[in-house]
């Protein structure tokens, strides 16, 4: 009796203990297949775009079906407008409302917006794209590269804001206690003091904004709504690159495919570059252990 | 006129809290406290943890009604003007009432000279500069005895110092706005002996030209460096009575449990 | 007085930030005001029928949403049917089992996965992902595993389908829902683990009966936010579904999204009507969103603030 207890005791062991094997191998096979798909893309935009990435592309206009070459010089300086833009409201309003954030944390008000920016971070992109639509192109009868500026500066706030407010955190009570003891204003305390010990995080999280919304391209197409001719203005029509490659993907000519592709590389590349400094500048901040 | 009065009278109270009381939400955490520091004179609050030491050191510079909830009653007047009177702003008194904190709090962003200046800096286009900026920081850095040890690194990080060097430039901070009284919440509490020696040293420099009021939880500390010591237990004011009196004939039994508790 | 100075500074600041901080509630209600107002035309026509109707003809007036409701809906389902076992099992891997010196090139790749604009996976859905599906994929669901005969995968399969749709969302989805997973399993106490193996629980035992149940909440917090991600997703999902306002029992067959709908006839909406039956689609996809996410978050910040009671 206590023999046949003590096998089946055993063999349930052994089974218990293979489960735990073929389990623990699964996610192993699970972080595999869940990489598999970067590089795959990885090593298409290479194999494809790579070709046609010449100087030229950088500082040619885009030709017309047929001729080949050409470049995306218009589409390259217009997603810089477009980044300008939308950091130049993204930035102060995201940091502005990460402050707030931080320094009334259980207030009701604080707490209604750290909620609502959350939900905002959510939203489809092509839904700020209609909004920015409704008010800035329907009034005026045009699409705008500032229309579109503001569409992606939206997308930015929440990001920004949640972390501002979490870098603003990770900031000693102590060092503001100090700046107010010195007889610092509030506001030169946040300026000065606290948000200058958190600039690290703070820029991080702005350099993951803007690669999130460089590649954007579904509030750009009823807003900046692309432009085949050279714009800087922003009242008007402007290229932007996702919008560029998604129009030439969608086309039934092999020129322009080819176009696509090394557009999407310079795309990926950009927001690579951007994510990896984000990184860097994070690295930076824990090589330099404040306490 | 401030300066004169000095010279008239060096032991005219400059700081007297009246009746003062402070709050966090609706408990009270000190009560009805009245006491006066003096000029060149250094005061030392004492008493068990918890007791509302900190507390009512931060209410002497209105740093207390920083902390959400936190509300005062009662008055506190510096060289007889109100600190709490409607039309005095906390900022400005900050300036007058130095304080340095239990942790060193060097800003970390900034180098040792500019943590020095720090506070001089938000006076804007009147902040000095250059030459005189320089003249500042030395005079700071050789009233707080760190002189010495940090004149040839004055653009390092200020966080680069040992915890005792921090401490010191912490005080050298204070003391480049030239405060009319300094306050020091256990500023050797987090810091080895022989630097505690340092901060010791310095506190007996410091008075022979402003008031000094030290929280500590250190008697022998207390003993050592003050002239006047405060016992404060649970929020009240026990006993105020110059060092060695306090120390040695206390008038409250409650003072004298203390004192023999903590050296026994 | 000495003492006096007012430092109208700190008024200033306190007013700037207030108001920075009301830029986000305004911008909600600004955005629910854009889409209601432009979308009450097509409603008040259409009634009930906008969302019941599959019949979407702009020549003739009739705005049916059915068929893009459908879709979104559907290709989300396929994409969390897909990405959740994955992302729980890279979030496993990486908070419980991973080596340490793998943890952080695993997840910095995964994470990267979310830095891949849209637009480049619905460039790489066309000319890969769509291709590799009617050539290798499935052939294999229908000859290897027969399942040509169930109604799913019945049909034709000339390429753009939902199922290409619900891949590349699987994809796009996994980075969030893993990076979620990944915080909520972190943020379980060494006690729970603890507790388990002192038990005598095997590794995997100590994840599945102890750590998983304890942050469940906030997986499933994880895997709604994936889903808000893929009930929006906009270009990817244009570039490989097929764009055919129709509703098909099989995955093979092309079909439409909201939001796809949206960004295919925006520019080329002529009519008022058709121009506000399009803003009704992103009322609806709008009003879903904001539900999923609002629970999404609600879930997540209830394991974040503490264990449950
Ligand atoms: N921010 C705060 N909120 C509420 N109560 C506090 C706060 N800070 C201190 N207290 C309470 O006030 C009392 C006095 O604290 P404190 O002045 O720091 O004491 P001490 O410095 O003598 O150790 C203590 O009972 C403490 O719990
Ligand atoms: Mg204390």
């Amino acid at each position: 009796m206590a023999r046949r207890q003590r096998t089946a005791l055993v063999s349930s062991l052994r089974r218990r203990k293979t489960g735990n094997v073929v389990m623990l191998a699964l996610t192993y096979i699970a972080a595999l297949l869940a990489t598999l798909p970067l590089v795959f893309i990885l090593f298409h935009l290479l194999r494809q775009g790579a070709s046609t990435l010449t100087p030229d592309f950088f500082t040619n206009m885009p030709r017309p079906v047929g001729e080949a070459g050409g470049g995306m010089s218009n589409a390259i300086v217009g997603t810089l407008i477009l980044i300008a833009i939308a950091c130049a409201i993204g930035l102060p309003v995201g940091v502005g409302a990460g402050l707030y954030l931080a320094e009334k944390r259980a207030g009701a008000l604080a707490m209604t917006v750290r909620f609502l920016s959350d939900v905002l971070n959510g939203l489809p992109s092509i839904v700020l794209g209609i909004f920015a639509w409704q008010f800035l192109v329907r009034p005026f009868g045009r699409f705008s590269a500032l229309a579109g500026g503001i569409a992606l500066g939206a997308m930015m706030i929440p990001l920004v804001t949640r972390t501002t407010e979490e870098m603003i955190r990770l900031v000693p009570n102590s060092l503001r206690e100090a700046a107010l003891a010195l007889g610092y204003p509030r506001w030169r305390t946040s300026m000065s003091v606290i948000l200058r010990t958190a600039l690290p995080g703070i820029v991080t999280g702005a350099l993951v904004a803007v690669a999130r919304i460089a590649g954007e391209t579904a509030p750009l197409l009823f807003t900046a709504f692309g432009n085949q001719f050279w714009s800087t203005s922003l009242d008007e029509p402007i290229a932007a690159l996702p919008l560029q490659i998604f129009a030439y993907a969608i086309s039934p000519y092999d020129e322009w495919h080819a176009q696509a592709w090394a557009g999407a590389l310079v795309l990926i590349v950009i927001v690579l570059i951007i994510s990896l400094a984000a990184r860097h500048v994070t690295r930076a901040r824990f090589g330099s252990a404040t306490d | 006129m401030i300066a004169e009065e000095i010279e008239d009278s060096p032991r005219k109270p400059c700081l007297a809290a009246r009746e003062l009381s402070a709050f966090f939400g609706r408990s009270r955490v000190v009560s009805n406290v009245t006491i006066d520091f003096r000029d060149r004179e250094v005061t030392a609050i004492i008493g068990p943890s918890g007791c509302g030491k900190s507390t009512l050191l931060r209410c002497l510079n209105r740093m207390h009604e920083t902390a959400p909830g936190a509300t005062v009653s009662g008055t506190v007047t510096l060289d007889s003007t109100d600190i709490y009177a409607p039309g005095a702003d906390p900022i400005a008194v900050r300036r007058h009432i130095g304080m340095v904190f239990q942790r060193p709090t060097p800003f970390p962003t900034m180098s040792i000279s500019d943590n020095v200046t720090a506070g001089l800096k938000i006076l804007g286009r009147k902040a000095p500069r250059g030459k005189d900026a320089e003249d500042i920081v030395e005079g700071a850095l050789r009233h707080a005895g760190l002189w010495e040890e940090v004149k040839d690194r004055l653009g390092e990080s200020a966080i680069a110092l040992s915890g005792g060097q921090q401490q010191r430039l912490c005080i050298a901070r204070a003391l480049a706005i030239r405060p009319r009284v300094i306050l020091l919440d256990e500023p050797t509490a987090s810091l080895d002996p022989l630097s505690s020696q340092k901060v010791e040293e310095l506190v007996y420099q410091l008075k022979q030209d402003i008031a000094v009021v030290i929280v500590t939880h250190n008697l022998q500390q207390a003993a050592r460096v003050s002239d006047r010591t405060a016992f404060l237990l649970l929020g009240d004011l026990i006993e105020n009575a110059p060092t060695n009196t306090l120390f040695t004939a206390p008038a409250d039994p409650r003072t004298e449990a203390y004192i023999t508790g903590r050296f026994g | 007085m000495i003492l006096a100075g007012v430092a109208p500074g700190d008024r200033v600041y306190q007013l700037a930030i207030t108001a920075f901080a009301l830029v986000v509630p305004a911008l909600l209600v600004l955005i629910a005001i854009a889409i209601g107002v432009a979308a009450w035309p097509a409603f008040a026509t259409a009634g009930l029928s906008f969302i019941t109707s599959s019949e979407w003809n702009v020549q003739a007036g009739k705005f049916g949403a059915a068929p893009a409701i459908y879709g979104t809906l559907v290709s989300s389902f396929i994409a969390l049917l897909l990405a959740t076992p994955l992302a729980v099992g890279v979030a496993i891997f990486l908070s419980e089992i991973a080596p340490k010196w793998l943890r952080q090139p695993v997840a910095f790749l995964v994470d990267l996965l979310a830095a891949i604009p849209s637009v480049v996976y619905g460039l790489w859905g066309i000319f890969f992902l769509v291709p590799m599906l009617r050539e290798h994929v499935v052939p294999f669901l229908r000859d290897t595993l027969h399942l040509g005969s169930t109604p799913l995968f019945s049909g034709p399969a000339y390429g753009p389908s939902m199922l290409a749709a619900g891949v590349i969302l699987a994809i796009m989805a996994l980075p969030y829902i893993s990076a979620v997973t990944r915080e909520v399993l972190l943020a379980v106490p060494r006690s729970q683990r603890d507790a388990a193996l002192a038990l005598g629980a095997t590794k995997w035992e100590m994840i599945w009966d102890a750590v998983i149940p304890y942050a469940r909440s906030g997986i499933i917090g994880g895997i709604i936010l994936g889903l808000g991600r893929a009930l929006g997703e906009t270009m990817a999902v244009t570039m490989v579904i097929g764009n055919r306002p129709e509703i098909s029992a099989s995955l093979l067959a092309p079909g439409y999204t909201m939001a796809s709908l949206i960004a295919n006839e925006f520019t080329e909406a002529t009519s008022d009507l058709h121009l506000s039956a399009l803003m009704a689609v992103g009322a609806v996809l709008f009003t879903i969103t904001l539900i999923v996410n609002a629970i999404a978050r609600w879930l997540v910040w209830r394991v974040a603030s503490g264990p449950r009671s």
